[in-house]
């Protein structure tokens, strides 16, 4: 319990920086058309991409002879680059579209 | 100022930056002219983030080589597959596209837990706090991974709707295991590496149970479900590093897409809870009904021609049908036609036509169909008993009276586009077999109701040729 209210007061600007992230949330997309649900999912799925940076923060402290973290470290840089450029790159084409329709 | 500390103030610039494009982006993402634009400036802002990392997260050290050459390559190989994917994709196949890339952010996640468990283990400070962090990014992260691509295979048509019997008490039991090892993981100091391999494995398998009984039909909202849930790991990713940048780009992403996870539940007036525990009961219920039910009567296309040709107003319902048909282009040309003779056209949208919400207007946005013909389902149902001829394309469940009159129907009480107040209803369809939801649908049956068999695209091809006749 003490652990946990510690952590609390350690991180207490990042937890109110969530909090006010997660209304942010809510508030940004509330008023979205149903026609624009689907890139709007899309684009968002591109957005959590960022856990990418993760990744490369884990390859950057990784010791040069620590297999393990380079191989998994390495492995997660892929995947989040094809989340980040998959997602944004299949979310223009949609967005394209929409686009062409407005002339 | 040191150079280090300079290169750390424009790190930290650049997440805060990034951090708006995010925001930014999200809110034009919501306006149909400004959508395409916030997209791209999100993506210049992950951009900027993920190069400032690599440039300034740590002071550059000559035998560091292997990890940064590991990571430029990773960027390349993950940018080479992903363009290629995201380029090639069919428009109809953008649902588990993104279930796709959704999977793989949550991957990423999961591994970036195990390598910091594993860190932890070899020395560094060790708190509860944070373990619990990377326990739930871990298990987030992993019922995201293999949630995501049951729900690709399925609706790719790899993997069928099954369920297990007792499927919720093993889910349950599941659930019960995966808090139980991480609870004792994060509290009794005790760093095993396999028993964090198995909190994985139970995750995974938790996802695949989670996803694999889930209907069809409701796989839009798993999928915005599973977009929150790697939110909301990429965000437990940004408290472990005290990353600006992931925290509120995950936490942003976690709490849209709950909502709009909400709206969609809403659309198909079903509780997410009701989504999640009790799947389509696979028609056991409706098939009651099907003693009363009447003849079914064809409508050739010569018919159908002349009955569209000589209506004042045209009503279209799209569904999933057209969709897998690639008919959005060829029913652009049958409503030229129609407006050249002077019939007055309109699409009715029901809010989950297709297998997302949104989905069917991008199909008709592609082919180029004008976007104040498309009526939203409430507005389309008002003009309903002025419309002459209803045209279902490919739609079955959105159109079904048992929504309405049926209380021992699974979609008893979900909004549909109320077809059968139309004057005249023709549905095309590729043979009697069951919509999504696996029911009967008693409109087939209704005496306004015709039916045209055959591809859809096939049938409009026809339609518009006997058009061109008349």
């Amino acid at each position: 319990m003490e652990e946990i209210l510690s952590l609390f007061y350690e991180n207490r600007e990042f937890i109110f920086l969530i909090i006010v992230s997660i209304f942010l949330g809510i508030e940004v997309i509330s008023n979205v058309p149903a026609v624009l649900h689907t890139p709007l999912m899309s684009g968002a799925n591109a957005i959590h991409g960022v856990v990418i940076i993760g990744s490369i923060i884990i390859m950057l402290q990784a010791d040069p002879s620590n297999y393990y973290a380079l191989i998994l470290g390495f492995l997660a840089v892929i995947l989040g680059t094809l989340n980040v450029v998959g997602g944004f790159v299949v979310t223009n084409r949609m967005l394209e579209m929409f686009k062409k329709k407005a002339k | 100022m040191n150079t280090t500390i300079l290169g750390l103030s424009i790190l930290e610039l650049s997440y805060i930056v990034a951090s708006v494009t995010f925001i930014l982006g999200l809110k034009m993402l919501s306006s149909p002219d400004k959508a395409r634009k916030g997209n791209l400036i999100a993506g210049y802002g992950m951009g900027l983030a993920i190069a400032a990392t690599i440039l300034f997260k740590e002071e550059f050290s000559a035998d560091k080589w292997l990890n940064y050459s590991l990571i430029l390559a990773g960027l390349v190989i993950g940018t080479v597959i992903g363009m290629r994917m995201a380029i090639k994709v069919k428009m109809t196949a953008m649902p588990q596209m993104v279930s796709f890339f959704n999977g793989m952010g949550g991957a990423c996640a999961g591994v970036i837990s195990l390598v910091e468990f594993d860190q932890l283990r070899h020395g560094g400070e060790i708190s509860a706090g944070m373990l619990i962090v990377i326990l739930l990014g871990l298990i987030i992260g992993s019922v995201s991974f293999s949630g995501s691509m049951i729900a690709y295979g399925k609706l790719e048509g790899k993997i069928a709707d099954k369920a297990l019997p007792a499927g919720q008490i093993i889910n349950i039991g599941l659930l019960v295991a995966i808090f139980g090892l991480a609870g004792y993981l994060a509290f009794s100091g005790h760093l095993s590496m396999p028993l964090m391999y198995t909190l994985l494995i139970l995750s995974l398998l938790y996802g695949v149970l989670f996803v694999m009984p889930i209907g069809g039909a409701d796989m839009p909202v798993v999928i915005s479900l599973l977009n929150s849930f790697t939110g909301m790991a990429a965000a437990f990713g940004g408290f472990l590093y005290g990353n600006q940048a992931m925290l509120t780009g995950g936490i942003l992403v976690g709490s849209a897409g709950t909502i709009l996870t909400v709206l969609m539940c809403t659309a198909m007036n079903r509780s997410l809870t009701n989504v999640i525990i009790g799947s389509f009961g696979g028609g056991g219920a409706a098939s009651t009904k099907s003693g009363e039910q009447g003849t079914i009567k064809e409508i050739s296309v010569t018919d159908a021609a002349i009955l569209l040709a000589y209506a004042n107003k045209v009503s279209v319902v799209p569904g999933y049908g057209l969709a897998v048909a690639q008919a959005q282009h060829t029913v652009h040309n049958l409503e030229k036609i129609l407006e050249d003779k002077g019939v007055d056209l309109n699409y009715a949208i029901h809010p989950v036509a297709g297998r997302m919400p949104g989905h069917m207007n991008v199909l008709l946005a592609e082919a180029d169909v004008p976007y104040p013909k498309l009526l939203e389902m409430e507005d389309a149902n008002e003009d309903m008993g002025s419309t002459d001829v209803v045209l279902v394309i490919g739609a079955n469940d959105v159109v079904n009276p048992a929504a309405e009159n049926d209380p021992s129907s699974p979609i008893y009480g979900m909004p549909v586009v109320k077809v059968w107040n139309a004057k005249n209803i023709i549905v095309l369809k590729r043979s009697m077999g069951k919509g999504y939801a696996g029911i009967e649908n008693e409109l087939f049956f209704h005496p306004k109701n015709r039916m045209l068999f055959g591809d859809a695209k096939d049938s409009l091809e026809k339609l518009i040729a006997e058009l061109k006749n008349l």
